[in-house]
Protein backbone atom coordinates (compact mmCIF):
# COMPACT_ATOMS: atom_id res chain seq x y z
CA UNK A 1 0.00 0.00 0.00
CA UNK A 2 1.76 3.54 -1.01
CA UNK A 3 2.68 5.76 1.68
CA UNK A 4 0.62 8.82 3.16
CA UNK A 5 1.96 12.58 2.71
CA UNK A 6 1.94 12.51 6.34
CA UNK A 7 4.06 8.99 6.73
CA UNK A 8 6.87 10.57 4.05
CA UNK A 9 7.14 13.57 5.93
CA UNK A 10 7.95 11.27 9.12
CA UNK A 11 10.39 9.18 6.95
CA UNK A 12 12.05 12.13 5.84
CA UNK A 13 12.25 14.03 9.61
CA UNK A 14 13.88 10.67 11.06
CA UNK A 15 16.27 10.61 8.08
CA UNK A 16 17.44 14.10 8.74
CA UNK A 17 17.28 13.57 12.41
CA UNK A 18 19.08 10.22 12.15
CA UNK A 19 21.73 12.05 10.51
CA UNK A 20 21.69 9.94 7.62
CA UNK A 21 25.69 9.72 5.87
CA UNK A 22 24.04 10.17 2.37
CA UNK A 23 21.94 12.72 2.96
CA UNK A 24 24.54 14.92 4.51
CA UNK A 25 27.06 14.24 2.04
CA UNK A 26 24.64 15.56 -1.14
CA UNK A 27 23.93 18.61 1.44
CA UNK A 28 27.50 19.35 2.32
CA UNK A 29 28.24 18.64 -1.73
CA UNK A 30 24.82 21.28 -2.42
CA UNK A 31 26.26 23.72 -0.22
CA UNK A 32 30.14 23.49 -1.47
CA UNK A 33 29.05 24.12 -5.24
CA UNK A 34 26.44 26.65 -4.64
CA UNK A 35 28.33 29.10 -2.29
CA UNK A 36 31.69 28.19 -4.46
CA UNK A 37 29.78 29.48 -7.26
CA UNK A 38 27.82 32.07 -6.37
CA UNK A 39 31.54 33.50 -4.76
CA UNK A 40 33.19 33.13 -8.15
CA UNK A 41 30.57 34.56 -10.05
CA UNK A 42 30.46 37.65 -7.22
CA UNK A 43 34.37 38.16 -7.96
CA UNK A 44 33.30 38.90 -11.46
CA UNK A 45 30.01 40.61 -11.49
CA UNK A 46 30.35 42.59 -8.79
CA UNK A 47 33.06 45.24 -10.04
CA UNK A 48 31.92 44.72 -13.47
CA UNK A 49 28.04 45.26 -12.56
CA UNK A 50 29.45 48.97 -10.71
CA UNK A 51 31.37 49.46 -13.96
CA UNK A 52 28.77 49.12 -16.08
CA UNK A 53 26.80 51.71 -13.81
CA UNK A 54 29.72 54.03 -13.61
CA UNK A 55 30.32 54.24 -17.59
CA UNK A 56 28.87 55.63 -20.85
CA UNK A 57 29.86 54.16 -23.97
CA UNK A 58 28.23 53.31 -27.43
CA UNK A 59 25.92 50.07 -27.05
CA UNK A 60 26.08 50.37 -22.90
CA UNK A 61 21.78 50.13 -23.44
CA UNK A 62 22.00 46.91 -25.16
CA UNK A 63 24.57 45.52 -23.07
CA UNK A 64 22.17 46.12 -19.98
CA UNK A 65 19.02 44.69 -22.18
CA UNK A 66 21.06 41.41 -22.81
CA UNK A 67 22.39 41.21 -19.05
CA UNK A 68 19.18 41.35 -17.84
CA UNK A 69 17.97 38.95 -20.49
CA UNK A 70 20.26 36.41 -19.38
CA UNK A 71 18.86 36.50 -15.31
CA UNK A 72 16.21 34.29 -17.20
CA UNK A 73 18.89 31.91 -18.78
CA UNK A 74 17.40 28.51 -19.08
CA UNK A 75 19.76 26.41 -17.09
CA UNK A 76 19.89 23.13 -19.44
CA UNK A 77 20.78 25.57 -22.89
CA UNK A 78 23.80 26.94 -20.49
CA UNK A 79 24.30 23.18 -18.88
CA UNK A 80 24.71 22.11 -22.55
CA UNK A 81 26.85 24.61 -23.64
CA UNK A 82 29.26 24.19 -20.76
CA UNK A 83 28.92 20.64 -21.89
CA UNK A 84 30.15 20.71 -25.63
CA UNK A 85 33.14 23.29 -23.86
CA UNK A 86 34.37 20.64 -21.56
CA UNK A 87 33.88 17.68 -23.09
CA UNK A 88 36.73 15.58 -24.32
CA UNK A 89 36.89 17.36 -28.21
CA UNK A 90 35.24 20.47 -26.90
CA UNK A 91 37.70 23.46 -26.39
CA UNK A 92 37.69 23.29 -23.08
CA UNK A 93 38.04 19.52 -23.37
CA UNK A 94 41.54 19.25 -21.69
CA UNK A 95 40.63 20.90 -18.32
CA UNK A 96 39.06 17.01 -17.81
CA UNK A 97 36.42 18.71 -15.74
CA UNK A 98 33.36 17.76 -16.83
CA UNK A 99 31.23 15.23 -14.34
CA UNK A 100 32.78 16.80 -11.38
CA UNK A 101 32.03 19.15 -9.00
CA UNK A 102 34.22 21.84 -10.74
CA UNK A 103 32.30 21.68 -13.98
CA UNK A 104 29.11 22.02 -11.77
CA UNK A 105 30.83 25.44 -10.12
CA UNK A 106 31.65 26.71 -13.24
CA UNK A 107 28.29 26.51 -14.65
CA UNK A 108 26.16 27.47 -12.10
CA UNK A 109 28.98 30.60 -11.82
CA UNK A 110 27.64 31.02 -15.26
CA UNK A 111 23.81 31.42 -14.72
CA UNK A 112 24.54 33.49 -11.07
CA UNK A 113 26.63 36.05 -13.32
CA UNK A 114 23.70 37.91 -14.94
CA UNK A 115 21.81 38.06 -11.68
CA UNK A 116 24.66 39.64 -9.25
CA UNK A 117 25.83 41.65 -12.46
CA UNK A 118 22.53 43.32 -13.45
CA UNK A 119 21.59 43.52 -9.64
CA UNK A 120 24.99 45.47 -8.82
CA UNK A 121 24.86 47.55 -12.14
CA UNK A 122 21.41 49.21 -10.87
CA UNK A 123 22.36 49.26 -7.14
CA UNK A 124 25.62 51.46 -7.99
CA UNK A 125 23.48 53.56 -10.41
CA UNK A 126 21.75 54.55 -7.76
CA UNK A 127 24.02 54.99 -5.50
CA UNK A 128 25.98 57.20 -7.93
CA UNK A 129 23.19 59.22 -8.39
CA UNK A 130 23.63 60.59 -5.02
CA UNK A 131 27.31 60.58 -4.43
CA UNK A 132 28.17 61.78 -8.01
CA UNK A 133 29.04 65.48 -7.14
CA UNK A 134 30.74 64.74 -3.90
CA UNK A 135 33.29 61.76 -5.22
CA UNK A 136 33.59 64.13 -8.66
CA UNK A 137 34.50 67.28 -6.66
CA UNK A 138 36.90 65.18 -4.60
CA UNK A 139 38.35 64.47 -7.69
CA UNK A 140 38.36 60.53 -6.62
CA UNK A 141 40.07 58.49 -9.38
CA UNK A 142 37.73 56.25 -11.41
CA UNK A 143 38.42 52.61 -9.61
CA UNK A 144 38.82 54.49 -6.38
CA UNK A 145 34.64 55.08 -7.44
CA UNK A 146 34.17 51.83 -7.71
CA UNK A 147 35.46 50.66 -4.93
CA UNK A 148 33.62 53.13 -2.87
CA UNK A 149 30.56 52.42 -4.06
CA UNK A 150 30.45 48.84 -3.59
CA UNK A 151 32.00 49.20 -0.35
CA UNK A 152 29.15 51.71 0.31
CA UNK A 153 25.96 49.61 -1.27
CA UNK A 154 28.18 46.49 0.81
CA UNK A 155 24.09 45.81 2.88
CA UNK A 156 22.27 46.31 -0.46
CA UNK A 157 24.35 44.22 -2.63
CA UNK A 158 23.80 41.40 -0.31
CA UNK A 159 20.37 41.03 -1.52
CA UNK A 160 22.17 40.64 -5.13
CA UNK A 161 24.20 37.76 -3.74
CA UNK A 162 21.56 36.48 -2.05
CA UNK A 163 19.77 36.19 -5.32
CA UNK A 164 22.31 34.29 -6.82
CA UNK A 165 22.54 32.07 -4.10
CA UNK A 166 19.11 31.43 -4.51
CA UNK A 167 19.66 31.14 -8.10
CA UNK A 168 22.11 28.20 -7.80
CA UNK A 169 20.91 26.36 -4.85
CA UNK A 170 17.78 25.76 -6.74
CA UNK A 171 19.31 24.71 -10.08
CA UNK A 172 18.74 21.55 -11.56
CA UNK A 173 19.21 21.45 -14.93
CA UNK A 174 22.70 22.74 -15.58
CA UNK A 175 24.07 20.56 -13.25
CA UNK A 176 22.69 17.68 -14.06
CA UNK A 177 23.66 18.00 -17.53
CA UNK A 178 27.79 18.95 -16.69
CA UNK A 179 27.94 16.87 -13.16
CA UNK A 180 26.17 14.02 -14.38
CA UNK A 181 24.12 13.33 -11.04
CA UNK A 182 26.65 10.59 -10.01
CA UNK A 183 26.07 9.08 -6.52
CA UNK A 184 28.59 9.99 -4.17
CA UNK A 185 30.61 12.35 -5.96
CA UNK A 186 28.26 15.17 -8.18
CA UNK A 187 25.15 14.27 -6.70
CA UNK A 188 23.50 17.44 -5.00
CA UNK A 189 19.86 17.88 -3.22
CA UNK A 190 18.37 18.86 -6.37
CA UNK A 191 19.55 16.16 -8.81
CA UNK A 192 18.70 13.99 -5.86
CA UNK A 193 15.26 14.92 -5.08
CA UNK A 194 14.22 14.63 -9.01
CA UNK A 195 16.03 10.94 -9.32
CA UNK A 196 14.89 9.54 -6.21
CA UNK A 197 11.18 11.24 -7.08
CA UNK A 198 11.11 9.40 -10.27
CA UNK A 199 12.59 6.44 -8.72
CA UNK A 200 9.50 6.51 -6.14
CA UNK A 201 11.98 7.08 -2.79
CA UNK A 202 9.39 9.64 -1.31
CA UNK A 203 10.91 10.20 1.94
CA UNK A 204 14.88 11.10 0.69
CA UNK A 205 13.04 13.92 -1.80
CA UNK A 206 10.99 14.86 0.83
CA UNK A 207 13.69 15.18 3.42
CA UNK A 208 16.12 16.81 0.85
CA UNK A 209 13.39 19.32 -0.02
CA UNK A 210 13.04 20.34 3.56
CA UNK A 211 16.53 20.96 4.36
CA UNK A 212 16.98 22.68 0.61
CA UNK A 213 14.19 25.16 1.90
CA UNK A 214 15.79 25.32 5.76
CA UNK A 215 19.39 25.59 4.11
CA UNK A 216 17.74 28.53 2.23
CA UNK A 217 16.17 30.35 5.22
CA UNK A 218 19.07 30.10 7.41
CA UNK A 219 21.18 31.45 5.17
CA UNK A 220 19.01 33.91 4.42
CA UNK A 221 18.27 35.02 8.41
CA UNK A 222 21.96 35.07 8.48
CA UNK A 223 22.50 37.59 5.52
CA UNK A 224 19.68 39.75 7.04
CA UNK A 225 21.56 39.49 10.28
CA UNK A 226 25.04 40.45 8.79
CA UNK A 227 23.11 43.24 7.60
CA UNK A 228 20.99 45.06 10.33
CA UNK A 229 24.51 44.55 12.60
CA UNK A 230 26.47 46.60 9.52
CA UNK A 231 24.26 48.80 9.18
CA UNK A 232 23.78 49.39 12.61
CA UNK A 233 27.82 49.98 13.10
CA UNK A 234 28.13 51.52 9.85
CA UNK A 235 25.37 53.65 9.68
CA UNK B 1 52.19 73.35 0.33
CA UNK B 2 50.08 75.82 -1.63
CA UNK B 3 48.78 75.49 -5.17
CA UNK B 4 50.83 77.42 -8.02
CA UNK B 5 49.18 80.71 -8.09
CA UNK B 6 48.23 80.04 -11.66
CA UNK B 7 44.78 78.33 -10.23
CA UNK B 8 43.42 81.98 -9.95
CA UNK B 9 41.92 83.66 -11.01
CA UNK B 10 38.62 81.91 -11.94
CA UNK B 11 37.28 83.55 -15.16
CA UNK B 12 34.11 82.80 -16.17
CA UNK B 13 33.50 84.34 -19.80
CA UNK B 14 29.98 84.87 -21.26
CA UNK B 15 28.95 81.26 -19.52
CA UNK B 16 25.40 80.63 -20.33
CA UNK B 17 23.55 77.24 -19.02
CA UNK B 18 20.18 76.07 -20.70
CA UNK B 19 18.21 72.95 -19.40
CA UNK B 20 15.37 72.60 -22.00
CA UNK B 21 14.17 75.78 -22.51
CA UNK B 22 14.93 77.58 -19.46
CA UNK B 23 18.13 79.10 -18.93
CA UNK B 24 19.56 78.85 -16.02
CA UNK B 25 22.32 81.02 -16.57
CA UNK B 26 22.58 83.67 -18.75
CA UNK B 27 25.93 84.94 -19.78
CA UNK B 28 27.35 85.32 -16.72
CA UNK B 29 31.08 86.79 -16.95
CA UNK B 30 32.91 87.39 -13.52
CA UNK B 31 36.25 86.94 -11.99
CA UNK B 32 37.20 85.10 -8.83
CA UNK B 33 40.64 86.49 -7.59
CA UNK B 34 42.95 85.28 -4.88
CA UNK B 35 41.77 87.18 -1.59
CA UNK B 36 39.09 87.79 0.92
CA UNK B 37 36.07 85.58 0.71
CA UNK B 38 33.60 86.14 -2.13
CA UNK B 39 29.50 85.69 -1.30
CA UNK B 40 27.39 84.82 -3.95
CA UNK B 41 23.81 86.17 -2.90
CA UNK B 42 21.06 86.30 -4.42
CA UNK B 43 17.38 85.01 -3.96
CA UNK B 44 16.56 81.17 -4.49
CA UNK B 45 17.05 79.87 -8.28
CA UNK B 46 19.54 82.59 -8.98
CA UNK B 47 21.80 80.36 -9.90
CA UNK B 48 24.29 80.47 -7.11
CA UNK B 49 24.57 76.54 -7.02
CA UNK B 50 24.73 76.65 -10.73
CA UNK B 51 27.97 78.72 -10.67
CA UNK B 52 29.72 76.76 -8.28
CA UNK B 53 29.03 73.82 -10.09
CA UNK B 54 30.20 75.24 -13.25
CA UNK B 55 33.52 76.50 -11.08
CA UNK B 56 33.97 72.53 -9.90
CA UNK B 57 33.77 71.21 -13.92
CA UNK B 58 30.36 69.35 -12.44
CA UNK B 59 28.23 70.42 -15.46
CA UNK B 60 29.44 71.65 -19.14
CA UNK B 61 28.22 75.16 -19.38
CA UNK B 62 25.81 75.36 -22.78
CA UNK B 63 28.24 78.40 -24.43
CA UNK B 64 31.20 80.34 -22.77
CA UNK B 65 33.83 79.43 -20.47
CA UNK B 66 35.45 78.39 -17.43
CA UNK B 67 38.88 79.03 -17.04
CA UNK B 68 41.23 78.70 -13.90
CA UNK B 69 44.45 80.60 -14.47
CA UNK B 70 44.32 80.97 -17.84
CA UNK B 71 43.60 77.26 -18.44
CA UNK B 72 40.04 75.61 -19.13
CA UNK B 73 38.90 72.88 -17.20
CA UNK B 74 39.86 72.04 -13.40
CA UNK B 75 42.60 69.89 -14.06
CA UNK B 76 45.16 70.25 -11.43
CA UNK B 77 43.31 73.06 -10.09
CA UNK B 78 43.41 72.52 -6.06
CA UNK B 79 39.88 73.31 -5.23
CA UNK B 80 36.84 71.56 -2.85
CA UNK B 81 33.48 71.78 -2.29
CA UNK B 82 30.84 71.70 0.72
CA UNK B 83 27.67 71.43 -0.36
CA UNK B 84 24.35 72.28 1.37
CA UNK B 85 23.58 68.78 1.59
CA UNK B 86 26.71 66.67 2.08
CA UNK B 87 27.05 62.88 1.42
CA UNK B 88 27.99 60.77 3.69
CA UNK B 89 30.44 57.84 3.12
CA UNK B 90 29.12 55.24 4.80
CA UNK B 91 31.74 54.77 7.49
CA UNK B 92 32.90 56.49 10.30
CA UNK B 93 33.39 60.32 10.62
CA UNK B 94 37.28 59.73 11.04
CA UNK B 95 37.12 57.72 7.57
CA UNK B 96 35.26 60.62 5.93
CA UNK B 97 37.95 62.98 6.42
CA UNK B 98 40.60 60.44 5.81
CA UNK B 99 39.30 59.28 2.50
CA UNK B 100 39.80 62.60 1.13
CA UNK B 101 43.76 61.72 2.39
CA UNK B 102 44.57 58.77 0.24
CA UNK B 103 48.04 60.23 -0.88
CA UNK B 104 48.94 60.54 2.72
CA UNK B 105 50.83 57.58 4.16
CA UNK B 106 49.14 55.88 7.05
CA UNK B 107 50.68 57.81 10.11
CA UNK B 108 50.28 61.07 8.44
CA UNK B 109 46.59 60.62 7.56
CA UNK B 110 45.62 59.69 10.93
CA UNK B 111 46.97 62.58 12.55
CA UNK B 112 45.96 65.40 10.06
CA UNK B 113 42.58 63.81 10.49
CA UNK B 114 42.68 64.27 13.94
CA UNK B 115 43.39 67.64 13.41
CA UNK B 116 40.90 68.47 10.86
CA UNK B 117 38.21 66.78 13.65
CA UNK B 118 39.55 68.93 16.26
CA UNK B 119 39.46 72.26 14.50
CA UNK B 120 35.81 71.60 13.37
CA UNK B 121 34.89 70.12 16.89
CA UNK B 122 33.97 66.52 16.02
CA UNK B 123 37.29 64.78 17.63
CA UNK B 124 34.96 63.04 19.95
CA UNK B 125 32.89 62.01 17.26
CA UNK B 126 35.51 60.17 15.49
CA UNK B 127 34.67 56.79 15.29
CA UNK B 128 30.85 57.42 15.36
CA UNK B 129 29.06 56.47 12.15
CA UNK B 130 29.23 59.67 10.24
CA UNK B 131 25.67 58.86 8.70
CA UNK B 132 24.91 59.15 12.45
CA UNK B 133 25.62 62.71 13.19
CA UNK B 134 23.48 65.51 13.42
CA UNK B 135 22.71 68.02 10.58
CA UNK B 136 25.36 70.48 11.47
CA UNK B 137 27.97 67.80 12.63
CA UNK B 138 27.90 66.20 9.03
CA UNK B 139 27.70 69.97 7.51
CA UNK B 140 31.03 70.38 9.89
CA UNK B 141 32.73 66.92 8.59
CA UNK B 142 31.79 67.63 5.55
CA UNK B 143 34.06 70.95 5.52
CA UNK B 144 36.58 68.94 7.59
CA UNK B 145 36.97 66.70 4.24
CA UNK B 146 37.27 69.63 2.46
CA UNK B 147 39.69 71.18 3.74
CA UNK B 148 41.75 67.93 4.20
CA UNK B 149 42.55 68.38 0.97
CA UNK B 150 44.07 71.36 1.15
CA UNK B 151 42.23 73.95 -1.51
CA UNK B 152 43.38 76.74 -2.81
CA UNK B 153 39.58 77.61 -3.49
CA UNK B 154 36.95 76.51 -1.70
CA UNK B 155 33.29 76.35 -2.68
CA UNK B 156 30.65 76.39 0.37
CA UNK B 157 27.20 76.29 -1.06
CA UNK B 158 24.75 77.70 1.84
CA UNK B 159 26.81 75.66 4.61
CA UNK B 160 24.83 76.47 7.23
CA UNK B 161 21.53 76.63 5.74
CA UNK B 162 19.53 74.26 8.12
CA UNK B 163 21.85 74.42 11.02
CA UNK B 164 21.32 76.50 14.80
CA UNK B 165 23.34 79.14 15.38
CA UNK B 166 26.43 77.36 17.77
CA UNK B 167 26.74 74.67 14.79
CA UNK B 168 26.61 77.81 12.16
CA UNK B 169 29.41 80.04 14.46
CA UNK B 170 31.72 76.87 14.45
CA UNK B 171 31.50 76.36 10.81
CA UNK B 172 32.08 80.03 10.31
CA UNK B 173 34.93 80.05 12.78
CA UNK B 174 36.60 77.28 10.25
CA UNK B 175 35.79 78.84 7.22
CA UNK B 176 37.64 82.20 8.75
CA UNK B 177 40.46 80.33 9.94
CA UNK B 178 40.74 78.70 6.12
CA UNK B 179 40.46 82.06 4.64
CA UNK B 180 43.61 83.65 7.01
CA UNK B 181 45.26 80.98 6.07
CA UNK B 182 45.10 82.41 2.16
CA UNK B 183 42.30 79.30 1.30
CA UNK B 184 39.96 81.66 -1.52
CA UNK B 185 36.69 81.17 -0.06
CA UNK B 186 33.17 81.64 -2.44
CA UNK B 187 30.38 81.26 -0.49
CA UNK B 188 26.86 80.67 -1.87
CA UNK B 189 24.50 81.89 0.56
CA UNK B 190 21.11 83.48 1.10
CA UNK B 191 22.14 84.75 4.40
CA UNK B 192 22.75 88.36 3.99
CA UNK B 193 24.30 88.46 7.90
CA UNK B 194 26.55 85.48 7.26
CA UNK B 195 27.79 87.56 4.18
CA UNK B 196 28.19 90.59 6.08
CA UNK B 197 29.82 88.73 8.73
CA UNK B 198 32.19 86.91 6.06
CA UNK B 199 32.64 88.13 2.53
CA UNK B 200 34.97 91.14 1.50
CA UNK B 201 33.87 90.57 -2.56
CA UNK B 202 30.14 90.21 -3.25
CA UNK B 203 28.34 89.38 -6.29
CA UNK B 204 24.47 89.86 -6.34
CA UNK B 205 22.73 87.14 -8.41
CA UNK B 206 19.48 87.15 -10.21
CA UNK B 207 17.41 85.05 -12.44
CA UNK B 208 20.64 83.54 -14.37
CA UNK B 209 22.74 86.77 -14.16
CA UNK B 210 25.47 88.87 -11.55
CA UNK B 211 23.46 92.10 -11.57
CA UNK B 212 25.87 93.23 -8.90
CA UNK B 213 29.57 93.33 -8.11
CA UNK B 214 31.52 94.75 -5.21
CA UNK B 215 32.63 95.23 -2.25
CA UNK B 216 31.35 93.69 0.64
CA UNK B 217 30.94 97.29 2.84
CA UNK B 218 29.98 99.29 -0.38
CA UNK B 219 27.28 97.14 -1.66
CA UNK B 220 25.33 96.43 1.91
CA UNK B 221 25.53 100.40 2.35
CA UNK B 222 24.96 101.59 -1.37
CA UNK B 223 23.27 98.74 -3.48
CA UNK B 224 23.73 99.95 -7.09
CA UNK B 225 21.21 98.26 -8.27
CA UNK B 226 17.30 98.44 -7.82
CA UNK B 227 17.02 94.55 -7.73
CA UNK B 228 19.75 94.44 -5.19
CA UNK B 229 18.53 97.14 -2.70
CA UNK B 230 14.91 95.66 -2.67
CA UNK B 231 16.95 92.58 -1.99
CA UNK B 232 18.72 94.07 0.88
CA UNK B 233 15.43 95.48 2.26
CA UNK B 234 13.98 92.19 2.60
CA UNK B 235 11.28 92.39 -0.36
CA UNK B 236 10.55 89.56 -2.89
CA UNK B 237 12.59 89.70 -5.84
CA UNK B 238 11.31 87.81 -9.03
Amino acid sequence: MPKTRVQNSMSAIDLLLGGDPALYAIVRLSLIVSLAATALAAIVALPFGAMLGLTRFPGRAGVIVVLNACMGLPPVVVGLAIYLLLSRSGPLGFLGILFTPQAMILAQALLVFPIIAALTRQTVEDVWSEYRDELMALRVAPFRRVATLLWDARFSLITALLAGFGRAAAEVGTVIIVGGNIDGFTRVMTTAIALETSKGDLPLALGLGLVLIGLIIMINALAWGVRRFGEARAG
Amino acid sequence: MRAPPSDLPIVFDQVSLQAGEVAILRGVSMVLRPGAPTALIGPNGAGKTTLIRLAASLMVPTSGRVTWGGKPGTDGARFAVVFQRPVMLRRSAAANVAYALPRCPAGERRLRTNELLLQVGLAHLAQRPARRLSGGEQQRLALARALAREPEVLFLDEPTASLDPASTKTVEDVIRTAAASGTKIVIATQNLGQARRLAADVSFMLRGRVHEVGAAEQFFHAPQTAEAAAFLNGDLVV
